[in-house]
């Protein structure tokens, strides 16, 4: 077995295989992981916004979907990954609460993973699996070995995508 | 007016701010206190600026299992106020309100669901008013919302409100009960930055 790297809130890293990454409780932040199949490198960034140019204070760039993903591509292919064999799987972008939807603050989940998605397609680094939205906060950990992303809930069984 | 600055608060700033905690948590467990008719302490409050990496862990890291409820804030004050237990302390608050003898490690039916958010409407209720009248500032605050789930899921709801002006969080934290004891929790007020900055100038900085 190899080691378990940890990527706390807005923040990024890579790994190699067998070593694995993961993050921690979720909520409605997504994780997104990049991976090459080949080189079984895996990189995992946990954003909390959508768009790093509607906000003024910028710099953490592993804080938004757009600046954030861009970045991880540049250090997976650093890493040795191939850029054209990138590969993705998503997971978070939960509504905590039940609020009412029409507070747009409270739908950051939905438009995080939005977001996600919409950077994603503009790289053309398909989607293998996701399992976003919901009620429920995730921990996630990716596993470069196999491709597999597994996903832990609270009151859930642990299940694989 | 000495404008508040995230990284470089001063001492006066800090002191004031600890002591809004300690109105609004005194107040808001005296009303816990009456309602569940127990004796609960109140320890000294915190005022925290945390990275968000750090923020799970004042609630006993990030896959610990809590019960967070939560209430917008508008008006004069705009943010979240968070009101938060851990699962076994939830359930015996609700035990003890509800004359039941539910086990500490069951599901939370709508019934204890709805218990719990009426426990966090009274005393958040509490920790607000005498914010309000202690600052002469309105505050409107939403309907309690409850989620249980691990505390970094919970926590990233005020943390992305936060993340939209820095990376770093300020709250004003104040732990009530003792750990281990059925009743224990947190108040956690978390006004935005320029509420902050309003609170301070009600008061005279």
């Amino acid at each position: 077995m190899g080691n378990m790297i940890k990527v706390g809130m807005a923040d990024m890293n890579y790994c190699h295989a067998p070593d694995a990454i993961t993050t921690l409780g979720l909520g409605s932040c997504v994780g997104v992981v990049l991976y090459d199949p080949n080189t079984k490198i895996a990189g995992l960034v946990h954003i909390m916004l959508p768009d790093s140019t509607k906000i003024k204070n910028n710099e953490n760039c592993a804080k938004f979907a757009d600046t954030g993903i861009d970045e991880m591509v540049k250090r997976v292919v650093e890493a040795g990954a191939s850029r054209a064999a990138l590969k993705s799987k998503i997971a978070g972008g939960a509504q905590m609460f039940a609020f009412s939807s029409e507070n747009d603050l409270l739908r950051v989940g939905a438009r995080n993973v939005e977001a996600v998605k919409e950077k994603l397609a503009q790289l053309r680094i398909p989607i293998l699996a996701e399992d976003t939205g919901n009620s429920y906060g995730r921990t996630i950990e990716f596993y470069p070995e196999t491709g597999e992303l597994l996903i832990k809930a609270v009151g859930k069984s642990t299940y694989k995508i | 007016m000495a404008k508040l600055e995230l990284d470089a608060m001063d001492v006066v700033q800090y002191d004031v701010l600890k002591e809004i905690g300690n109105i609004g948590a005194g107040n808001a467990t005296t009303a816990l206190a009456t309602m569940l008719q127990v004796k609960v302490d109140m320890k000294v409050p915190k005022v925290a600026l945390l990275d968000f990496q750090e923020l799970p862990e004042i609630l006993g890291g990030a896959e610990n299992i809590i019960v967070g409820i939560l209430l917008t804030l508008s008006g004069n004050i705009d943010g979240m106020m968070m009101f938060v237990l851990e699962r076994d302390a939830a359930h015996s608050m609700v035990n003890m309100l509800m004359g039941q003898d539910v086990p500490l490690d069951a599901e939370f039916s709508e019934m204890e669901a709805s218990a719990l958010q009426e426990i966090g409407n009274i005393i958040t209720g509490a920790y607000l008013s005498s914010l309000s009248n202690l600052t002469q500032m309105s505050i409107n605050a939403s309907i309690p919302y409850i989620a249980i789930d691990m505390a970094g899921a919970i926590l990233s709801v005020p943390a992305i409100e936060f993340g939209k002006i820095g990376d770093k969080a300020l709250l004003i934290q104040t732990e009530f009960g003792e750990k281990d004891t059925q009743v224990n929790g947190f108040f956690i007020l978390i006004p935005t930055l320029d509420s902050y900055n309003a609170i301070l100038t009600s008061l005279g900085l």
